[in-house]
């Protein structure tokens, strides 16, 4: 229970801020950032928050069901461009993917040798 | 009768919780990649609500409940970042490094191929954010004129594909380093793919949830100034 009110409250004081700054960064990320900052500096005890935060990262991948359902309503726009979509997002996705875990393991290993 | 409990939240949103259910089975029990249970939900709901009839505004009404609840685990992944700190205290260099990788690589493969096909602005700037959390990347479309569905979709896509082929692809090209893993699978596919970074191990889990986070965080910031000049 408080678990849940800790990370309910994180993410309303990030929504505020959110506003603040003109919606640049949303809500939920600043929310993220605030747990973790008072998780780091003791303020928050990480077995208060750890049972509802495991919960919630068990079960993350159900709540995207929706966007994926959103298919229906811009199909249309979709199909117009669909072979553009398709080869952007695969290119895109896959050097992404090996640029960040090249630089990642590069730097890290530097780093510890 | 019937009508009436097929529209209903409750029925949408066990229906959905249900088929999920038995999408991450056949997952398992297939091993196939194809059948990951995030997609095969979606297109088995698409096809009752085809069938029953219902529109999309009124499903998406009806399972708010999971919307609400990704915004959450949004928020919980700070915990995750929590249990690796002192991971995290080690490796800024490569935090940092991987992170502007990450955002500069994904927006401009994207919004270069467009340009080669000649794409108009208003797709390119719904598609230009498909490598961060949904919430981010409407945040970041719908101001500069892209439209939110097309991205919502995109985002979802680049997800799934990330989720389904980056393990594979990172053995490939030589990155075994569990820390650099989970970083690829959350700078390129946001929350699904931390999803599955988080299944493959925590350290995994806790670096994709930062790497998410911090490409959030700099493609809203590239993006706009992106869209300004570039295109």
């Amino acid at each position: 229970m408080k678990g849940l009110f800790v990370i309910l409250a994180c993410w309303l004081v990030g929504n505020c801020l959110s506003i603040a700054i003109n919606g640049y960064l949303s809500g939920n990320i600043i929310g993220m950032l605030l747990l973790f900052t008072l998780l780091c500096c003791g303020v928050v005890k990480g077995e208060t928050v750890r049972g509802a935060a495991k919960f919630l990262l068990g079960t993350m991948a159900l709540f995207f069901v929706p966007f994926g359902v959103g298919l229906i309503d811009s199909y249309g726009v979709i199909m117009e461009n669909i072979w553009a979509i398709v080869v952007a997002t695969l290119i895109s996705t896959a050097g992404v993917i090996v640029a960040v875990g090249w630089v990642f393991q590069l730097l890290n290993r530097k780093g510890n040798g | 009768m019937v009508d009436t409990v097929i529209h209903s939240e409750l029925f949408l949103l066990t229906l959905t919780v249900g088929i999920f259910l038995l999408s991450g089975f056949i997952f398992r029990k297939t091993k196939f990649m194809l059948l990951h249970p995030v997609l095969l939900t979606a297109v088995a709901v698409i096809i009752f609500l085809k069938t029953a009839n219902i529109d999309y505004s009124h499903y998406k009404q009806s399972v708010a409940l999971l919307d609400f609840a990704l915004g959450m685990s949004v928020v919980a992944l700070g915990y995750l970042m929590y249990e690796q700190v002192e991971r995290l205290k080690k490796a800024t260099m490569p935090v940092v490094g991987a992170t502007l990788a990450g955002c500069i690589v994904g927006i401009g493969l994207v919004v270069g191929i467009a340009l080669m096909f000649g794409m108009e602005r208003d797709i390119i700037t719904s598609i230009a954010p498909k490598s961060v959390t949904v919430p981010i990347a409407i945040a970041v479309s719908e101001p500069l004129g892209g439209h939110v569905a097309v991205t919502s979709v995109v985002v979802f896509c680049t997800g799934v594909l990330g989720s389904i082929c980056g393990p594979k692809l990172l053995a490939l090209v030589g990155v075994n380093d569990p820390m650099a893993r989970g970083f690829a699978l959350g700078a390129a596919s946001h929350g699904i793919g931390t999803a599955r970074a988080i299944e493959l191990g925590a350290v995994e889990g806790a670096m994709s949830g930062l790497a998410m986070a911090l490409t959030g965080f700099g493609t809203a910031v590239l993006l706009p100034i992106v869209e300004k000049y570039l295109y």
